[in-house]
């Protein structure tokens, strides 16, 4: 068979250039595939930080769009930052913050370390106890302060059940001393369970033969457990803290409904309070700031923690 | 028969692995049986002391949810035409009249729309973006990656206050296209992360055979890598969808009239002093129930993604 001359200019095209004429080429293809997604994050993102950064030096008042705008230069940096009632509530988010990530990660490493003992029906039961944290917590959170009602709640009816103390005698919602610990128990029932998978993926990474090889050298399960186990999920551990902590350091939802920052200010975390800063007293230029240290805070924290990350993986 | 394995629990661990782990199971759902319960309890058995757990079953919750009522003076109810439906009955017992819908259906209505929208639109570019940062050589590439990443730190409170002045002026505001809009930019991030390690998994051989065959870019990436990487976007989007559903910061500073969604509704519902709790138990429930049954059922799948989706990053 002879090659028809069209067949031969085929032949002798690089595959490249060949691409490029039967369709748009890579390069193309590339930036249209990417564009959308960037101009969306753009304009819905990142235009939106500059514009927090610019409204942060001035007086600005949403409420009052007509009003003229002065540049303050860094005032409301400087009131945030001597400003008493603003630690208080960074008091209030370090306390949430720390009881959270140290039940959920107690619990949480438990739990996966029980399922991963591979008894039968195990993934059943695991996703049992995930339901909680796919819910929206806006409405759970909300529920849960019918079962934190004084005489008709089921929480109090339960812990009158197990402890004897009467339910009508303590209101986990209304107390000041108790309010924070309401706020820390539906959290940790809420979000418990992501900790337990991400610590599950690290169990199962371990590969068999490490133990097989332990149990060889006459390692005790004690030490086995500290010398294999802890060493090796470590890093995921850290991980889940990671997500944790940044997702309960931005904590609105489930407080809000909970508790709405109450009693007093006792619940009053960051988020919650910012949000009255802006909505609620339409100071708008303050909360601006506000918002910038904030975010300067959870990117600074995190790049601290992603190091150390770093340097426990690398081990 | 299996054989002898060190590493193997035996079967007294497991059975006390197992007793615990189902254990803290029973407990861990137990405030999600009560919200499925309380819908079908009766006002005065939802709040006696000590709490129901046998009751007569009532939909007086779910009648409460779908209505608004107005009490009317027993003379003028016993004047009234005997009531026509089941429903009205329940209400007249409680000596009140329909008055009307309430505002429950819209709401769940906006729900949908919005959550699905926003789906739709983030796992469209999502899945754009992720081929291209999988297959091509983008300048900045790992800038970009970290750019989409870095903007789920910032507080959803914080973003608020410069959305809701750029809404205001473009008329966005309590739009169903402006909270699409807002979800598909909090959800994108997620999505390409998520389907840049689904499409890279896929082995580049494939489209490279389809492109010798003489599929241009765009078909091989149609016919070949989208079927490939359809369990993944499938569990993407359920992961965008989920969001999109909970969300509640967003909806309850950006959205009052039209374009409300469930999640800041429910808790508004009140009836005679207080929360009508067996009506927003029964809100609760068929908003909840969808994503409860959508997890049960395919767990495999979820449970991967969010571990998958967590460990990579």
């Amino acid at each position: 068979m002879s090659d028809t001359p069209i067949e031969r200019v085929a032949k002798a095209t690089p595959p490249t250039v060949a691409r490029r004429i039967r369709g748009l080429s890579d390069r193309t293809i590339a930036w249209l595939f990417v564009a959308p997604t960037i101009f969306l994050l753009l304009a819905i993102n990142i235009f939106p930080l500059i514009w927090t950064v610019n409204l942060s030096f001035t007086n600005f008042r949403a409420n009052r769009p007509n009003k003229e705008v002065e540049y303050v230069g860094l005032q409301n940096y400087e009131r945030i930052l001597t400003d008493g009632d603003i630690w208080l509530t960074m008091q209030a988010t370090a306390h949430f913050l720390f009881w959270t990530l140290f039940f959920q990660v107690l619990i949480g490493f438990t739990l996966a370390w029980l399922i991963n003992r591979k008894f039968r029906g195990n993934d059943l039961w695991t996703t049992i106890i995930v339901l909680p944290m796919m819910l929206s917590p806006a409405v759970v959170g909300n529920f849960w302060t019918f079962l934190y009602q004084p005489q008709i709640g089921l929480f109090n009816y339960v812990v009158e059940f197990f402890t004897g103390i009467p339910a009508s005698s303590f209101q986990m919602i209304g107390d000041v001393a108790l309010a924070p610990w309401s706020i820390v128990i539906v959290d940790t029932w809420m979000w418990t369970p992501f900790v337990m998978l991400i610590c599950l993926a690290g169990l199962r990474s371990i590969p068999d033969y490490i133990y097989e090889a332990a149990a060889i050298d006459r390692a005790s399960k004690w030490r086995q457990f500290w010398t294999i186990t802890i060493p090796m999920v470590l890093p995921f551990l850290m991980l889940a803290v990671l997500f944790r902590g940044i997702e309960n350091f931005k904590m609105f939802d489930l407080v809000v409904q909970l508790t709405g920052g109450g009693p007093g200010s006792v619940t009053e975390l960051t988020s919650i309070n910012l949000k009255r800063e802006a909505f609620e007293k339409w100071r708008t230029g303050y909360a601006s700031a506000y918002a910038i240290i904030l975010f300067v805070t959870v990117f600074g924290l995190a790049s601290i923690y992603v190091k150390a990350l770093n340097k426990v993986k690398e081990r | 028969m299996s054989g002898y394995s060190i590493t193997e629990p035996s079967l007294r661990q497991k059975w006390v692995a197992g007793t615990l782990v189902v254990a803290y199971a029973l407990i861990t759902i137990l405030p999600l049986i009560w919200i499925l319960t309380t819908g079908f309890k009766s006002p005065t058995d939802a709040i006696s002391y000590p709490p129901k757990v046998i009751f007569e079953p009532s939909l007086e919750g779910y009648v409460n949810l779908f209505t608004t009522r107005t009490r009317v003076s027993p003379e003028a109810l016993a004047a009234l035409p005997p009531p026509a439906t089941w429903y009205e009955e329940i209400v007249r017992n409680r000596d009140m009249v329909i008055a009307g819908p309430s505002r429950y259906g819209e709401r769940f209505l906006n729900s949908i729309i919005i959550g699905f929208g926003s789906t739709f639109l983030s796992i469209f570019l999502g899945t754009l973006a992720a081929y291209a940062f999988s297959r091509f050589k983008v300048p900045l590439k790992d800038d970009l990656l970290f750019f989409i990443l870095s903007t789920r730190m910032m507080p959803p409170i914080a973003v608020a206050i410069p959305i809701f002045l750029m809404f205001r002026t473009l008329g966005l505001s309590d739009t169903h296209l402006g909270m699409i809009l807002l979800y598909t930019a909090v959800n994108i991030s997620l999505a390409v992360w998520l389907l840049k390690g689904f499409i890279d998994e896929i082995p580049r051989e494939y489209e490279e055979a389809a492109l010798i065959d003489g599929y241009t870019r765009f078909q091989a990436f149609r016919k070949v890598v989208l079927p490939q990487a359809a369990t993944g976007i499938a569990s993407t989007a359920i992961f965008c969808l989920i969001f999109a559903w909970n969300e509640y910061a967003f909806a309850v500073l950006l959205t009052s009239g039209t374009a409300q969604t469930a999640p800041p509704f429910i808790p508004t519902i009140i009836g005679v002093g207080g929360q009508d709790w067996p009506a927003v138990a029964a809100g609760a429930t068929l908003f909840l129930l969808p994503v409860m049954i959508f997890t049960i059922l395919l767990r495999k799948h979820l449970l991967r993604g969010i571990t998958f989706g967590a460990v990579r990053k």
